[in-house]
């Protein structure tokens, strides 16, 4: 019960961004809010199980990303040192395009990350920052495969490999 | 403020052209893929990011609709990209293609 | 008047020239999954070209039908990830 009307009420803001500006009761019009209410109650009986999954014993609460802290955290972290690697990755992908001068490999880490949510912020990171690309997971223990354009060190360390972001990830997500 | 979205524009256009050449330039599906994700996620965010200041700009309840939902594909885009190339990675790589000229394979040895 | 619109369909040209470019990798391809990259990276382009199309023509229900498309073409990729690894 509580899974269905947080679900709906996520549906209903999505809904309400999306109509900003349709009328003068506040910034909607009046149809907009109540066929906004219908979709969202019945989008959130539909994807009840989905966005916020069971509790189960001896994992961190499904309600952990309610916490503002969190979401702050997870703002600061997007602005700041994920959009700079973004840039920094960038001009490293142009360099190799223009030289060729690539050396990869598919290098190993551990995480030490125990949630989903947890790894896939990680994983995306990785993605887009400098020079490397997540290949593989493994579900058990949590470690990375990544792809490394430019392998200094067949085995190095996660530090060396993405910097700071399992520690940010996990203080975001676990 | 017209500066401004020349600049944006500018600097996805470039970005984007960069990631499309490395399609053609790179030798093998991961390191492809390194370029094609990055330089398109970049240069999408930035051409976005003229959008959204010309709508705020030119103002009005139409423009800034514009705005806010130019905003909301941006975030779309940045969430389902770089899953998709993860995705296309996986399964790349249990495909049987292996990276070419790879100095090292951990994944190999596990398996 | 901000920008003209021309400086919008100019940024089409350039990303639908790039897009050309991923055409060639799908025709060139050696594996299915090269074809898969390129066909992703022209999903973002198409993508990029609707919103600046939506500023250019002044219509707003371009970026709406770019939202959609962003998410459908994701599913589209996913999909033909997981026919590739086999589980399907």
């Amino acid at each position: 019960m509580l899974a269905f009307s947080m679900t709906s009420v996520i549906a209903f803001a999505m809904y309400l961004v999306l109509t900003l500006f349709s009328g003068n009761v506040g910034l909607w019009s009046v149809e907009e809010l109540i066929a906004g209410a219908v979709l969202a109650l019945v989008a959130g009986w539909v994807s009840r199980r989905v966005l916020v999954g069971e509790h189960e014993r001896g994992t961190p609460s499904p309600w952990r990303m309610l916490n503002p802290l969190r979401l702050l955290l997870f703002s600061a972290y997007f602005v700041g040192p994920f959009f700079v690697a973004l840039a920094r990755a960038n001009v490293d992908v142009a360099y190799r395009i223009v030289t060729g001068r690539i050396r990869p490999g598919i290098v190993k880490f551990q995480s030490g990350l125990k949630t989903d949510l947890g790894r896939t912020l990680l994983a995306n990171s990785i993605t887009l920052t400098p020079g490397t690309l997540s290949v593989d997971v493994d579900d058990e223990t949590g470690d990375f495969y990544v792809h490394w354009i430019n392998v200094t060190d067949p085995e190095a360390s996660a530090e060396a490999i993405c910097g700071s972001f399992p520690a940010w990830a996990r203080r975001i997500a676990e | 403020m017209r500066f401004l979205i020349y600049v944006l524009v500018g600097i996805g256009i470039a970005a984007n052209g960069l990631g499309a050449f490395s399609l053609l330039r790179f030798p093998d599906v991961y390191t492809r893929l390194h370029g094609a994700t990055k330089c398109t996620t970049f240069g999408s965010i930035f051409t976005t990011l003229g959008v959204i200041v010309y709508g705020f700009a030119r103002g009005g309840p139409a423009y800034q609709t514009l705005a806010v939902h130019a905003l909301i594909a941006l975030v779309a885009l940045l969430i389902t990209n770089p899953t998709g190339s993860h995705a296309i990675a996986r399964a790349a790589y249990r495909s049987g293609v292996k990276p070419k000229g790879a100095v090292v394979d951990r994944l190999e040895e596990r398996r | 008047m901000i920008v003209s619109p021309i400086l919008f369909f100019i940024v089409c040209a350039f990303l639908l020239l790039f897009a050309a470019f991923g055409m060639a990798r799908i025709a060139l391809g050696p594996t299915a999954a090269d074809r898969v990259v390129a066909l992703d990276t022209i999903n973002t382009l198409v993508v990029a070209v609707m919103i600046v199309l939506g500023a250019a023509y002044d219509q707003v229900v371009f970026v709406d039908v770019a939202i959609i498309y962003a998410l459908v073409s994701f599913v589209g990729t996913l999909y033909i990830a997981r026919y590739l690894e086999g589980g399907l």
